[in-house]
């Protein structure tokens, strides 16, 4: 691992008009680190993704990243052939809604294996295996490979996501709201599981949610927005044991405790 | 019935107004000069409905001249009534020479076949095209797919073979197989059997593709190369028949299935009329029966279990099969 950070975000903004999307938001997220952007909906949280994930081109600002033969390259100032290119072999991009991510009338085996195809394998033999495999690594059994995403339950379409995204060995993946709309116990399921494929691959991460619980569990850092700025970011546990920005503890204290 | 000169006086040459003409001519020459992308052109009404061939009409009333020979095909079949009334509107807005011999032509229109006999370097192939966006049922937005082209991504395209032979256990696609022209772009070749693929392939005949509904031109030039995509482990393979044309004994050409009877009575016969016909015609080619070693004597080699009586009674006649269809 070198002690060079992967991406470099540097006083990114985002207006809609004169409404603020997010604003003067800068960071350094490391190789294998899971970043959590907290927040209330409307703070600004998806709209970093975004930007960040060149989904969205933002209004000011810059954010460069480490490609994998170590060049420094500016996002904004690639061309979309190239941001294009990133965002299917060096990127991943969970939905929140599965639908979103997923080809849902194509076979599942067919949505791992897109992004195989997409970068130039033409062995159906190979790319099936490794729709196999992956498949398995998500807890999605092997008799399910030529069944569609539409008749898979909301956690195993997640999986599916998961999958479809992580193929091509990814080194970083941006997640909005992951484990959002899935029942308590399908989210306990999915969050162990991402912790074990972040770890094993050593993925470094950007997820955005508004459950704290999902942020403690995933993420070495956060960050709080609030109204489209981050008031306040640190390691994890250090910003949910010891929050010092008013709206942090605000949000801490609104836990529910059962 | 005779042209009536003075019933189309109105018209002009070839039905279209000159500056369509040229406006499709511009289009046709851009799709030339970059085979297999789809240009844009501002399709006219034709006085025929969407899907009958407003496409193929209009690119062929841009080229065609007063001494051209016109054929027009429909499933390989010159007699059915989409190729009879295309063939009597040039006849009648172009005053030009039609034919149904695929040799004598200069431009042949077709829906859905190239013709058995190879084409040559003075001849353009017009095909109706009703979609086509080889991507679109994979990904239904226009500005997608356009972007797609031009990124040069089509590892979608193999997401479509990929689920043929996840659930057929082979390449399931038989007509509008995608091919990709001169390396580059990624094209549908229009719902032609995919047996016709290869004959795409460094033709020597100009090869022009238009969709009227969808307003698209492309163009294939003459020797450019039509590769049918595939997988590693599952190449391309064209359609293979296990018995040659019952009426003229062909092998290696398109087969259609023709019903006889309601009795399950069926026969194949070659869909190119054309070819059918000159072979049955000289009386040097081997009509059927006649090849004791291709088709195993005078036994046709129809499965058993659905006997054709029909066909084993009587002799064929020149459109037999045109008629039991």
């Amino acid at each position: 691992m070198t002690d060079e950070p992967l991406l470099r975000v540097s006083a990114l903004s985002k207006f809609y008009g004169s409404r603020v999307g997010c604003e003067n938001v800068s960071f350094d997220l490391w190789p294998g680190e899971v970043l959590a952007v907290v927040g209330e909906s409307g703070s600004g949280k998806t709209t970093l993704l975004n930007c960040l994930s060149t989904r969205l081109l933002p209004s000011s600002g810059t954010a460069s990243y480490r490609m994998r033969d170590g060049q420094w390259r500016e996002l904004y100032r690639m061309s979309e052939a190239e941001r294009r290119f990133l965002m299917r072999t060096d990127w991943g991009f969970v939905h929140q809604n599965p639908a979103d991510g997923l080809r849902m009338t194509v076979s599942a085996g067919a949505n791992v294996g897109e992004r195989l195809m997409a970068v130039g394998d033409r062995h159906y033999g190979r790319i099936r295996a490794t729709a196999v495999d992956w498949l398995s690594r998500v807890e999605i059994d092997e008799d399910r490979i030529d069944d569609e995403p539409r008749a898979f339950s909301g956690g195993m379409r997640q999986r599916l996501q998961i999958a479809r995204n992580l193929v091509t060995g990814p080194r970083l993946v941006f997640m909005d709201e992951p484990t959002g709309g899935l029942d308590v116990s399908v989210q306990a399921r999915l969050l162990d599981l991402l912790r074990g494929l972040v770890t094993d691959l050593g993925l470094a991460a950007i997820v955005v949610t508004h459950d704290l619980a999902v942020a403690r569990l995933l993420s070495q850092r956060m960050m709080v927005m609030k109204d489209g700025r981050v008031v306040e970011s640190g390691l994890t546990d250090r910003v949910l044991d010891d929050p010092r920005a008013p709206y942090t503890q605000l949000l801490v204290s609104s836990i529910l405790q059962v | 019935m005779n042209a009536q000169p003075t019933e189309i006086a109105t018209y002009n040459f070839a039905y279209l107004d000159e500056q369509t003409k040229r406006m499709i001519r511009r289009a046709i020459l851009k799709g030339i000069a970059i085979p297999g992308y789809q240009v844009p052109f501002a399709s006219r009404e034709m006085p025929m409905p969407y899907g009958w061939g407003t496409g193929g009409v209009q690119v062929t009333a841009s080229i065609i001249g007063p001494d051209d020979v016109l054929k027009v095909i429909d499933q390989g079949a010159d007699d059915t009534t989409n190729a009879v009334s295309i063939r009597a509107f040039f006849k009648k807005v172009a005053n030009v020479a039609v034919t149904t011999e695929t040799a004598a032509a200069t431009i042949i229109q077709t829906r859905h076949r190239i013709p058995e006999h190879p084409l040559t370097a003075r001849q353009v192939l017009v095909f109706q095209v009703p979609i086509p966006e080889p991507l679109r049922f994979l990904e239904p937005r226009e500005t997608e797919t356009r972007k797609m082209h031009a990124l040069e991504e089509y590892g979608l395209m193999h997401v479509k073979l990929y689920e043929d032979i996840a659930r057929h256990g082979r390449i399931a696609t038989t007509y509008a197989y995608p091919v990709k022209v001169e390396g580059r772009y990624v094209m549908d070749p229009s719902p032609t059997p995919k047996f016709d693929n290869p004959k795409m392939h460094r033709s020597p005949a100009l090869q022009l593709f238009g969709a009227g509904r969808e307003k698209r031109i492309y163009a294939v030039p003459p020797f450019t190369d039509v590769v049918s995509l595939d997988f590693e482990d599952h190449p391309f393979e064209v359609q293979t028949f296990d018995q040659p044309c019952a009426l003229c004994a062909a092998e290696n050409v398109y087969l259609d299935e023709v019903i006889l009877d309601d009795h399950g009575g069926h026969m194949f016969v070659c869909s190119d009329t054309d070819h059918c016909e000159k072979r049955r015609a000289d009386p040097t080619s081997p009509l059927w029966g006649g090849r004791a070693e291709g088709a195993g004597g005078g036994s046709l080699a129809t499965p058993p279990t659905t006997p054709t009586p029909a066909l084993r009674a009587d002799p064929p006649r020149k459109g037999e099969g045109k008629e039991a269809e």
